[in-house]
Parts: C-alpha cells; sequence; structure tokens
C-alpha cells in the first residue's frame, strides 16, 4: 500500500466516530460580525498610527508630492558601491513620474540576477491591501510590485500606498486578495527579539521600511 | 515521531537539573513574563476575542473531523498549482523524500526556515547522514545550531543563552561554517544580528534548494503559509530554484478565507504583535517569481493515532503560537528542556505522548504529570484546546498501559516523584496548592458523595478510570489554606468573591494571565458548577 492509501485510510478509520455528513454541516463556523461604524478616514488614520508603531516611516502623500517624498526618502543614504548615485530597483509597472531623477535605476525582471538585488541600495513598489488594525501592507506582487525578491533583498524599500487601498481589518483584506498569486504581508520592517527578548530591526530583509500614504 | 532527546531524563529528574540552572530560569522567567504582558495587551485591543477563538476552533474541528477529504482536496489543489505532493507515514519516509530531492539537484546543502515538524523529524540529522548540510536561518536556530544546543521554547528557542554567550558561540563557530563574525563583535543585540545577517546572505544568494514547513495550507486553493519576522523565512521561500515544505496533516484549513481568523489569533497570542513582521502566502508554482520546483511532503508521523483518541484529538489545533507555553508555571520554572521533546510546555505535554503512544517510555510516560492543572493553558489557547482535560485522560491512559504490563506500583511511583517534586519547594507549592483547588473545581464535574456526605472524586470514565479506581481520592479543597491566608490577609477581612474570581487574585505568574480572559474563565466555573449538578 503507498503511504497515500496508508495515511488517508488510517485517518477515515480513526474518525469512525464521525457522522458522514458535510463537513460545513458538521461543525458551524462562525465569525465575529465586521464593524461597521468607523469612517475612512479614521480607518486611514489608524493605519498610519499603526505603521508607525512598528517603526516604520509614514507619511502622507499626494500623487504630486510623492517624486519629492521618495528623494527625501533616498537622501542622506550612503551608495552601497561606495560612489556615485543610488542604484534604485524599480518594478515593472510602477509609475514612472514617481521616480526621482538623481539616481541609477534598475528595471526588475526575471533575468536580473538575484546577486544584482543585492547590489540595489533600495526598491520602490505599490501595494495591494494596507490593514488599519494591525498596520500591514499586503504585496500581490502584480503591477509595481515587482516578484517576491525584490522588495526582500535590497536594505530599503519605500513602499507607495493609495489611502483607497487602506481595508479596516484583517477579514477585509484577505477577502480583496487573488489566493493564486503569491502574497507577501509585511508588518514594519524584519525584526528579532532572540537575543535576550531585545527588539532589533532588520536582519534579513530591508532595515528601513519607508511608507507614503498616497491620496486621502 | 522519533525518541526523546538522546538520554533526557524523565520529567521530575530533568526538571529537578534544570531548576539548579538559575541563568535558564531567569531568562525564561524574563522571556515568558515580557511576551505575556504583550500578548495581554494586544488581546485585550480585540473585542471581538472569545469569538475569534471560537471561530478558530471551529475551523481546526471541521478540518480534522474530515481530515481525508480535505487532505485529497489540498492535494488536488496543489498538483493543479504545479506542486508535486509526496506523502510520509513516518519521520523515515519524509526523511528519505526531502534527502531525494536534494540529491537530484546534486546539492551538498539546503536553507531552512524554522519549523517545528521538520525538528520533530530531524530531517537535519538525516541529511547531515547523506552528506547534506542543513543550515538554519532564523537567528535563534542559528545560535542554538552553531553551539551545538538544543532549542528550549518554541518562540524564542535560544532563550537559554545570554548576549555573552552568542557573542561567544559566533566568534568561535561562525568560520567554520562559511562567513566568519567580525573581530571586533560586541555582545550588543544590533551587533550580534548584523553578524547573523552577513552570515546567512551568502548562504541565500547560493543555495539551491530551500525546506520550509507551513503554518497553514488550504485545501480549497493549495495556498501555503509562513509566519515569521526576521524576513529569513521569505529568502528561503523566494530566492533558492527548488522549495520543499514538510506540512503535517493537520495544518489544513478548508478555505482561503478562513486564513483572516488564524492571522489575527496567531501573531496576538504568539509575539504578542497587532501583526508578525512578514507572512508569505504562496500558491504552487508562480511563473517568474520564486522557486520553480515546489514540493510539499504531507507528514502523518503519528498524527493519525492522535487523531483516533475522541478526547486527545483536540492537540491537532494547535497552531503552535506558544502562548501556553509562556503561562506555565511549570514551564517557567523548569524550560523546554526537561520535555524531551521538540514540543514543550502544556502542549508538548499532551501531544508528545500521543504521537508517541504511551506505556513504554518512562520519560514519555512522565509528561502528562508535568502540569500542575491550573488551567492557564486553556484560557490562553486560540484555538481552545483544553489541555487540562487531555492530561487528565492521558494519565489514565499511562496508568492503563502500565497495568497491562502488570507494572501499576512504578506507574504510582512516577506519579508520587512528580508531586514530590512539585512540593519540594515553596514557590512550587503555591502554585500546585491553587491548582489542586481548581482540579478540585474540575473534579466536582466527575464527583460524587461518599458517606457523610464528603465529596470524593468518583471513578473516571473511560481509560482514566484505572487512575481513580483503586482508591477515592478526597477533592482537593477549592481554596488552598495559603491562598485563603492571602485573600482574607489570615481572615482578617472577608469576601464574597466566587471561587472563579478568588482564583484570579492569586499573583502566580500562572493566574495574572488569566486576568485578560474572563470570558474563557466563567465558561470554566459553569462547566464546573453544572458538573456538580450531576453529583
Ligand atoms: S496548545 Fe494552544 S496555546 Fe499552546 S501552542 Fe498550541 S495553539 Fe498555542
Amino acid at each position: 500500500m503507498s503511504a497515500r492509501e496508508a495515511i488517508l485510510q488510517k485517518a477515515r478509520r480513526a474518525l469512525a466516530d464521525v457522522p458522514d455528513v458535510e463537513p460545513v454541516l458538521d461543525v458551524a463556523v462562525v465569525r465575529p460580525a465586521p464593524e461597521r461604524d468607523r469612517s475612512r478616514e479614521e480607518v486611514v488614520d489608524l493605519f498610519a498610527e499603526r505603521v508607525a508603531d512598528y517603526r516604520a516611516v509614514v507619511e502622507r502623500a499626494t500623487s504630486s508630492t510623492v517624486v519629492q517624498q521618495v528623494a527625501a526618502a533616498l537622501r542622506g543614504r550612503e551608495p552601497s558601491a561606495g560612489a556615485g548615485p543610488l542604484r534604485i530597483l524599480v518594478p515593472p509597472g510602477f509609475p514612472p513620474e514617481w521616480v526621482p531623477d538623481d539616481v541609477e535605476v534598475v528595471h526588475d525582471g526575471p533575468d536580473v540576477a538575484v546577486s544584482e538585488l543585492d547590489r540595489c541600495d533600495g526598491v520602490l513598489s505599490t501595494a495591494a491591501v494596507g490593514i488599519a488594525d494591525t498596520g500591514t501592507i499586503v504585496l500581490d506582487h502584480g503591477e509595481g510590485q515587482g516578484r517576491r525578491a525584490a522588495t526582500l533583498v535590497p536594505d530599503l524599500h519605500v513602499c507607495m500606498v493609495r489611502a483607497d487601498q487602506v481595508v479596516p481589518a484583517v477579514p477585509e483584506a484577505v477577502a480583496a486578495l487573488d489566493p493564486v498569486r503569491p502574497h507577501t504581508w509585511i508588518s514594519g520592517p524584519s525584526a528579532t527579539s532572540d537575543i535576550e527578548l531585545d527588539r532589533v530591526e532588520g536582519v534579513h530583509g530591508p532595515r528601513t521600511l519607508h511608507v507614503l500614504i498616497v491620496g486621502s | 515521531m522519533s525518541g526523546t532527546f538522546l538520554g533526557t531524563p524523565a520529567f521530575p529528574d530533568a526538571a529537578r537539573e534544570a531548576l539548579e540552572d538559575s541563568q535558564l530560569r531567569r531568562n525564561l522567567a524574563h522571556a515568558t513574563g515580557t511576551i505575556r504582558t504583550k500578548r495581554a495587551g494586544v488581546v485585550g485591543e480585540v473585542d471581538e476575542w472569545e469569538q475569534l477563538r471560537l471561530a478558530g476552533e471551529a475551523i481546526k474541528n471541521r478540518v480534522l473531523r474530515h481530515l481525508p477529504d480535505y487532505l485529497e482536496q489540498l492535494e488536488r489543489s496543489l498538483t493543479a498549482a504545479g506542486a508535486t505532493v509526496h506523502w510520509a507515514r513516518d519521520a523515515t519516509e519524509a526523511n528519505a523524500i526531502v534527502v531525494d530531492i536534494a540529491r537530484r539537484h546534486a546539492t551538498d546543502e539546503v536553507v531552512k526556515v524554522k519549523s517545528m515538524a521538520t525538528q520533530e523529524i530531524e530531517l537535519n540529522d538525516a541529511l547531515e547522514a547523506a552528506g547534506i548540510h542543513a543550515w538554519e536561518t532564523d537567528l535563534a536556530e542559528l545560535i542554538v545550531q552553531l553551539g551545538d544546543d538544543l532549542p528550549s521554547h518554541i518562540l524564542v528557542p535560544a532563550i537559554h543563552r545570554n548576549r555573552a554567550e552568542i557573542r561567544e558561540i559566533f566568534l568561535r563557530e561562525m568560520g567554520n561554517a562559511g562567513r566568519a563574525a567580525p573581530d571586533d563583535l560586541t555582545d550588543e543585540p544590533r551587533q550580534l544580528a548584523a553578524a547573523a545577517r552577513a552570515h546567512l546572505r551568502e548562504k541565500f544568494l547560493r543555495a539551491k534548494v530551500a525546506v520550509s514547513g507551513a503554518n497553514f495550507a488550504v485545501a480549497e486553493t493549495g495556498t501555503l503559509t509562513v509566519v515569521e519576522s526576521e524576513g529569513n523565512g521569505r529568502m528561503c521561500l523566494t530566492l533558492p530554484e527548488v522549495l520543499v515544505s514538510v506540512v503535517g496533516i493537520e495544518k489544513v484549513l478548508p478555505t482561503f478565507q478562513d486564513l483572516d481568523v488564524m492571522l489575527q489569533l496567531l501573531p496576538r497570542s504568539s509575539t504578542g504583535e497587532r501583526m508578525n513582521p512578514y507572512t508569505s502566502t504562496w500558491t504552487g508554482v508562480t511563473p517568474g517569481d520564486g522557486p520553480q520546483e515546489v514540493h510539499v511532503v504531507l507528514l502523518d508521523n503519528g498524527r493519525t493515532d492522535v487523531l483516533a483518541d475522541p478526547t486527545g484529538r483536540q492537540a491537532l489545533r494547535c497552531i503552535r503560537c506558544s502562548a501556553c507555553l509562556n503561562v506555565c508555571p511549570v514551564y517557567e520554572r523548569t524550560g523546554g528542556h526537561a520535555y524531551g521533546s521538540v514540543y514543550p510546555g502544556p502542549i508538548g505535554a499532551i501531544l508528545t505522548p500521543q504521537l508517541r503512544g504511551v506505556g513504554s517510555d518512562p520519560q514519555t510516560d512522565s509528561l502528562p504529570y508535568a502540569s500542575s492543572l491550573c488551567g492557564a493553558c486553556f484560557e490562553v489557547c486560540p484555538v481552545r484546546i483544553d489541555i487540562p482535560e487531555v492530561l487528565v485522560h492521558l494519565r489514565g491512559e499511562v496508568v492503563e498501559a502500565h497495568q497491562e504490563a502488570a507494572r501499576l506500583p512504578s506507574v504510582q511511583d512516577m506519579a508520587m516523584k512528580a508531586a514530590s517534586w512539585t512540593l519540594s519547594s515553596a514557590g512550587r507549592t503555591g502554585a500546585a496548592e491553587k491548582a489542586a483547588g481548581l482540579g478540585g473545581k474540575l473534579a466536582a464535574k466527575l464527583g460524587r458523595s461518599a458517606p457523610g456526605g464528603r465529596a470524593v472524586l468518583g471513578a473516571l470514565p473511560g481509560p482514566a478510570s484505572a487512575w481513580s479506581d483503586s482508591r477515592d481520592i478526597p477533592i482537593p479543597a477549592e481554596e488552598s489554606f495559603r491562598s485563603w491566608w492571602k485573600r482574607t490577609d489570615g481572615g482578617r477581612s472577608r469576601t464574597e468573591e466566587t471561587a472563579g474570581d478568588r482564583s484570579r487574585t492569586d499573583d502566580t505568574a500562572g493566574d495574572r494571565s488569566r486576568t485578560d480572559d474572563t470570558v474563557g474563565d466563567s465558561s470554566r466555573t459553569d462547566d464546573t458548577s453544572g458538573g456538580r449538578d450531576e453529583a
């Protein structure tokens, strides 16, 4: 007998006491009702506050101020190459008008080697969903967000979230996502508390997360 | 599940050793205390927490009660999404599958994300035996691996090490495993983390094959999920060409939407955060993004045995948050190593004996006694596993197994040994006395009256009857003398609290956490009084 058959058969025997009915009829799942009394503004404000709680940088922006704010976020960072302009990774579909002029743009794509990503000083991306309750940004790696490695390997991630993408809570976010796509949920910069429970930001992911909430 | 950590003595002996290790005790007390406070804060923010717990419990029950159907659905979804599904009856089969995949890619190393399932099957040893290095990439696991050590806590496995020791381990061992730590490394956590970042980055960029576990596997869509903090998970799940995920068969969720309940329960219960820094989901192969060869190993290794026990089955709901460890007075004082298993603390005390089976190994058989039945673990558990109920049930199984082998006295010996360990210190006695009070309330559910009206614990149903048949056990007083003394200021004050409330006013570690979970608390009290009517 194959391992598959053996496991399934053993599991069936183990559950002899369970009536043969549809799982949804056998066990009811009652979720808490979604809360409805928060205004758009409150939700976006809460999102900004909760993202900042993770020690990420959060700013409000309009589509015309984004480019200056991105430039300001990059200002003062040392190029890892030692000299010259910062090398900034830009995913396909990212709005070109949001990319400052004084950087060296690396256009991401499947052919860009991982070692090349490691030489980038930062990455710009958009997002799919923002979650107010938890201060979470969800990427579905579609237009403007790049493949998963793009927003992981460089040490700085500047992420543009449109205000109308922010939902109140986790259930709304899960409902808005397409399961077929890969997702990355980001709540602040990478962190560890493994050494005597002291929180240290930045182990493997970007050590700086800079979030611009675009629009109102 | 393969054997205990080799040579681990039975719980009371191991616990005694651990109690003597004052650094471990200090670090653990600090860790569990800190996480407990954080958890209470973020759980308190969620008004509907109890409904979420009920939903989490129901989702997992739905899966477990219909597991074969969901496993078949998961297999279909994964296959349709481009993943290859393997089934493993036990550790040996699972390890062989992973070794074989690594060999086919002619690699002598794999990178790993921390995973309880791969620790359980001792995958690293199997890979090592096949000449393949398994690099642990979680900071704590790296510390444990470089220190040639055992993890002591599900969540913070290196909590038994302090920063000076970590610095020493890094300076001594990193060079042997790859990029050496800088000579001027201090013991500042930020510097230690930076050393780990540099050390591991070359491995991430080079590795061809990664091995992970999964927190959840969605039957409906074939989506796997890894919840983490550091980004090492994202590195492993994204950069290598080949990804192998070893997933216990109990990790299945019916639908993608069910992730919403779990992703609300897990981070708050686990690290005490509203959300953990990174959660990754992937559904088979995504062209042009991440590993283009994706394997999923569905692991049984004793889980179908657990499933066969209608009382013990609930242990499979566990989402490995470790909240029960952090509130457990026994765990706080002894640490994880004393449990002799990758699953320590209250969950380990019910899961390990079920995965391994009772009646053959004294270490395993002593685990159901590694508890004072105080109930704090149930109250924090995000999927409402009634750990005290399962502990009592398993004690009965242990006794029955030994009775069959005509070795009953040795079991009573064992229980007495555990008791002597508990009674040999004032602090532990305090916790145990209160526990006995709660135990008394639990017992009242099944109790009856002896001549003269004294309440005694009658025969327990099922295998537990072997434990209670031999004699009537007086029900412990609902409140111990010591806690009565404290509450009433030596009898000088009188309060009108109910029994349930009384336990909450006490101030041991276990009880403190109970203040944030009054719903759980009162439901236990209801249970008990309901039971008393039957008596
Ligand atoms: S038993 Fe419950 S509290 Fe303990 S680790 Fe599992 S899910 Fe968490």
